[in-house]
């Protein structure tokens, strides 16, 4: 019987890859919520429980070519589609050097055109249309690359969301839509954010496909990520994907989820720790053994002390360059 | 009378249309409403309906010919005389009546750019005649007055140093607000041997004062012989009896506040003010006077003056007078008259003609008082006299009511004799 | 030299830009098979087809938003908001995204994307078909607003916000449409954004306007005239970044002012425009600056008369410039 993954058309090395982005992304931002308590950085917005949905999507783009949206918690995404430790870091210090924005966003505001990464903003929702935009560039200009969306279940409450995917569905444009559903935008939990059932009921209304998927687990989103992507290139129009995972942590560093959550429903949640249960997958499917794991781990923390270190000694930007920038 | 039928318009933007085909022809009877001709416009064809009922007299615009909207395209002789009217044209409502907002004072009021033109060419704005609204001088009115060769130095005034104009000094002597300008001042300069005196602020204050009165007030004058023999022989009798037992020197003048008090309760108009509009016939008579020190006089006020008596009034004076020498005065000292008296005849003046103590009615000056031959009992005899002078102001007073007021004055002056009382 | 409408203006800019650049392409409602409610963009889906000429779903912000993803890749959108009364719901992805996409990404991404759209009143089009918006979006730094007058400027100007490498708000005053025609030239031309210009000289007074109400100033001033009054307009053209250097220049020429534009008068335009004269001119005022403008109420109503009241027209302009000659 062959691993799923292998199944699926994945390499061990490509799941091991696949773990050890997933692991950089819950490291990178362990650190940053250290710093946060200890006064360094204002500020901390987290992937954390989402990094396998984030990282099995991202695998089945095509670095490079595809065009992403990601929004405010993807670190798995970006860190997978070539932005590093490093990058994060600077953003969290809001150093010049930030490929994202120079220091001039809060952390968490990705963008870097060499990534097809497209520069995003607070105000959630507006990243869809964005999306749909790259798409039908896509169709127009008749060359075969995606957009990639990604959005809170919260979000998907927004106008932009349904004027965005409308759009898409009448014109049938290649874009892939994924909502990470972590069942809780800031403090308002599922049930008073949806009418309806599952956010994949809503694709309906547009004349497309919606598929809720166990996000926990990055091959299944992998694989319907893929499935999508194969669509939207044969002109089928775009796709809504809904994978289900928990948010592990509150949902910034100015926020208390101890006002609106048991810690016992948290301490349930981290028992599914989708690293955790994945880390169990490859050494139970022979795709590494202990000790090389161990050693990838290592390597990851090494990685993050030494992004730690740059960033901090990093220069700011300097105060006048607040004025460049406001046209060509 | 036929009505002439206009091109409608067909749409939001449309300004012309083309006349595509008439459906009627001169002679054909039409009601209102029919179709009479089809046009095309870049939005919409549509048909033209007829406005009123009738008989087409006369096609103006032919088929293919474009006609702006509100052109003619036909006329229609209506039948009998129940055309509709037309709905009243609604007045025209214009957001900007011209109306010329009657403007006050706007003839002193310089804008900026004249000010700054005025500076840079060093004009005299008040020899520039104003164009604008309320005569209100404009930068047109400058730059013309420039153009015609008018500059700040004019030859018509020679005899008035020229002083170089400084930007500072140009400013500040604009005011808008005052409605009579200031005299200009004649600047004399100092010889050598000449000695420069500073003016002290109380030099000054005096003499705005002095200015403002005369100034304001037209000064009319008038004086009175009294003859006070008897009132010299009564304070000398009592005079050293008086010091011992009050401490206070007893001189001539209380005699003549207490006259001047008691005249006043009988005219009670010299004891008031100019308001503009009306008169102010002040209650309470504070009787100013004056008290001369080294560098200036001093005008303090006995207040209440008609509620003393004769040794109320020394003491009055006396305090007053040494307060002043100690320069002990205070505000509530010298505020509040409605009368003056001067007693001039202390520095040997036999006539003075006072100034007015602004804003009073009248001041009254009490001259010498000297031996003279005169004519008593039909007789030369040598009697002790005094003038009395007193300065008016005509707004308030004439001739006549100071005439009588000196006149009660010198009643009761030459009534003081050994029988005063002084109480 | 050709004479054309000033909506013929729009639609030649629009389709040479087409022809010469593929990466230029047109959505909104109604813009493909309709050829736009107002016809602007007649003809374009016979020539380019609907890849190019896309007839968008009724959802602004989607217009918008769509149209700047494009704009962001590399294309060249042309988004129509069908009324500008219509723009309110696509604010968010003007202001919130458009605007600062190349300051927030510190210049990594822009937004070259032109979104177009027919102001202004006079045409019976009541509260929600007359607005003026531009106060709106005035002082966002990031956009740039035009409003030109004539149909010389409407081809220059909109083929230099398609060129134009950041978002620019194209407003075109719909009375306009049909009714000013001029001369256009057959060649490429470009009028440079940021810049007004002197539509006619004068020495007395100057009114700086743009839209409709410019043709009005021009109307009065002919009028004018004829009494002796010479005045010296200026035509905004770009609303922001406002022309500075030129506002100053035609405040001093005369040192006397009024702005008048069609848009309410509190925080319109003219404050803007108001407040630069006062800052730098204030020795060279001959009078107080002055502001004829649209009513301060929500907006234009439909009732012939209260339409005929809100709107300005030939004779309240001269008013209010003769008045101003005359202080």
């Amino acid at each position: 019987m062959g691993a799923r993954h292998i199944e699926l058309g994945l390499s061990n090395e490509q799941v091991v890859e696949m773990y050890r982005i997933m692991y950089l992304a819950r490291k990178v931002d362990e650190r940053q919520w250290l710093l946060n308590r200890a006064g360094k950085l204002p500020f901390v917005i987290s992937c954390q429980g989402q990094e396998a949905a984030q990282v099995g999507a991202a695998f089945a783009l095509v670095k490079g070519k595809d065009y992403l949206c990601p929004y405010y918690r993807d670190a798995g995404v970006v860190l997978a589609m070539g932005m590093t430790a490093r990058d994060q870091m600077l953003a969290a210090f809001a150093k010049a050097e930030d490929p994202n924005s120079g220091g001039r966003q809060m952390p968490g505001h990705f963008g870097s055109r060499k990534h097809n990464i497209m520069t995003q903003s607070s105000p959630t929702g507006t990243q869809i249309p964005h999306a749909v935009g790259f798409a039908l560039a896509a169709k127009i200009e008749k060359k075969d690359f995606v957009s990639f969306v990604t959005l809170g279940e919260g979000t998907s409450n927004q106008g932009d969301f349904h004027e965005g995917l409308n759009f898409a569905g009448v014109h049938k444009l290649p874009v892939i839509c994924m909502v990470e559903n972590n069942k809780y935008a800031i403090s308002v939990p599922l049930k008073k954010q949806l009418a309806c059932e599952s956010v994949a009921d809503r694709a309906a209304a547009y004349g497309i496909p919606g598929i809720t998927v166990d996000g926990n687990d990055p091959l299944e989103v992998y694989r319907v990520v893929k499935e999508a992507r194969v669509r939207a290139i044969a002109g089928h129009g775009p796709t809504l994907i809904e994978a289900v995972t928990y948010r592990l942590v509150p949902h910034s560093s100015d926020d208390d989820d101890r006002t609106y959550r048991s810690r016992e429903e948290v301490e349930a949640a981290k028992q599914k720790d989708p690293i955790t249960l994945f880390r169990k997958y490859l050494l139970e499917n022979g795709a590494i053994n202990e000790e090389e794991l161990t050693a990838i781990e290592e390597r990851v923390i090494a990685e993050v002390d030494e992004a730690t270190e740059y960033a901090e000694r990093a220069p700011y930007p300097d105060p006048e360059s607040t004025l460049k920038h406001v046209y060509a | 009378m036929a009505t002439k039928i206009l091109m409608p318009q067909l749409g939001e933007s449309v300004t012309e249309g083309t006349i595509t085909k008439w459906l009627v022809k001169v002679g054909d009877k039409v009601k209102k409403y029919d179709p009479i001709c089809e046009v095309i416009t870049d939005k919409v064809n549509a048909e033209v309906p007829s406005s009123v009922s009738g008989t087409v007299t006369e096609i103006i615009a032919q088929e293919d010919e474009t006609v702006p909207v509100g052109g003619p395209i036909c006329y229609i002789e209506e039948e009998g005389s129940e055309a509709s009217a037309p709905a009243k044209d609604l007045a025209e409502t214009s957001l900007n009546p011209v109306s010329a907002a009657p403007s006050t004072h706007t003839n002193q009021r310089y804008s900026p750019a004249v000010l700054k033109l005025a500076n840079e060419h060093q004009i005299d704005l008040s020899k520039i005649t104003g164009t604008g609204l309320g005569g209100r001088v404009t930068r047109k009115d400058i730059l013309a007055f420039i153009e015609k060769g008018g500059t700040g130095a004019t030859a018509t005034e020679p005899s008035i140093q020229r002083e170089a104009v400084q930007p500072e000094q140009v400013q500040p002597t604009v005011s808008p607000t005052r409605s009579v300008p200031a005299p200009a001042p004649s600047i004399s300069s100092s010889m050598p041997g000449d000695i420069e005196i500073p003016v002290t602020p109380i030099r000054k204050a005096i003499a705005n004062r002095m200015l403002t009165s005369k100034h304001e007030a037209p000064h009319a004058w008038t004086m009175i012989e009294v003859d006070v023999t008897g009132l010299v022989q009564y304070r000398n009798q009592i005079k050293d009896d008086f010091k011992k037992k009050e401490g206070v020197n007893l001189t001539f003048l209380p005699f003549f506040i207490k006259a001047v008090v008691d005249a006043i309760k009988e005219y009670p108009i010299l004891n008031s003010q100019w308001a503009g509009d009306r008169i102010i016939q002040k209650k309470e008579i504070n009787i100013s006077i004056a008290v001369a020190t080294d560098e200036a006089l001093f005008v303090p006020v006995i207040k209440n003056a008609d509620e003393k008596n004769i040794l109320g009034l020394a003491r009055a004076i006396d305090d007053l007078a040494r307060r002043t020498r100690e320069g002990k005065l205070t505000q509530e000292d010298i505020t509040g008259g409605t009368f003056t008296v001067n007693n001039t005849g202390s520095f040997g003046s036999v006539l003075s003609m006072p100034i007015i103590n602004y804003p009073q009615a009248a001041i009254l000056s009490i001259e010498a008082i000297v031996k003279r031959p005169v004519i008593y009992n039909n007789m030369i005899a040598i009697r002790d006299m005094v003038n009395l002078c007193l300065s008016l102001d005509h707004r308030i007073l004439d001739g006549l009511v100071c005439g009588r007021f000196l006149q009660s004055i010198k009643e009761k002056i030459e009534s003081i004799g050994p029988d005063t009382k002084l109480i | 030299m050709a004479v054309i409408s000033y909506i013929d203006a729009v639609t030649l800019a629009i389709r040479e830009e087409m022809e010469r650049d593929p990466r230029v392409f047109v959505v909104g409602e109604d813009v493909g098979v309709r050829g736009g409610v107002f016809r602007a963009t007649n003809g374009l889906i016979e020539k380019f087809g609907e890849e190019r000429v896309i007839d968008a779903p009724l959802a602004e912000s989607a217009i918008v938003g769509v149209s700047i993803g494009a704009a962001a890749y590399g294309l060249r959108p042309i988004a129509e908001i069908q009324f500008a009364d219509f723009i309110m719901p696509a604010v968010n992805q003007i202001v919130s995204e458009a605007a600062k996409i190349r300051y927030r990404s510190n210049n990594d991404w822009h937004c070259p994307l032109v979104i177009r759209a027919p102001y202004g009143g006079g045409v019976h089009g009541a509260l929600y078909h007359s607005q003026s918006v531009e106060k709106m979006f005035a002082g966002t730094p990031g956009l740039k607003i035009v409003a030109p007058s004539t149909p010389y400027d409407v081809k220059g100007l909109l083929t230099a916000a398609i060129r134009d490498e950041d978002p620019v708000l194209f407003f075109e005053h719909k009375r306009l449409y049909r009714l000013i025609k001029g001369e256009v030239p057959e060649t490429d031309y470009t009028i440079p954004i940021g810049k007004a210009e002197v539509k006619r000289e004068g020495t007395d007074i100057t009114v700086i306007s743009y839209g409709l109400t410019l043709h009005f100033a021009l109307q009065a001033a002919e009028a004018l005239a004829e009494e002796g009054i010479s005045a010296h307009i200026l035509d905004l053209r770009t609303l922001y970044p406002l022309d500075k250097e030129a506002i100053i220049e035609a405040a001093v020429k005369t040192g006397k002012v009024l702005i008048i534009h069609e848009d309410n008068k509190e925080g319109g335009i003219g404050a803007e425009v108001s407040a630069i004269i006062a800052e730098n001119c204030l020795f060279d005022l001959d009078a107080p600056i002055k502001r004829l403008c649209g009513p301060d109420v929500p907006a234009m109503p439909y009732s012939p008369p209260l339409e005929k009241f809100f709107m300005l027209n030939p004779e309240k302009v001269t008013n209010a410039m003769r008045e101003l000659a005359l202080f």
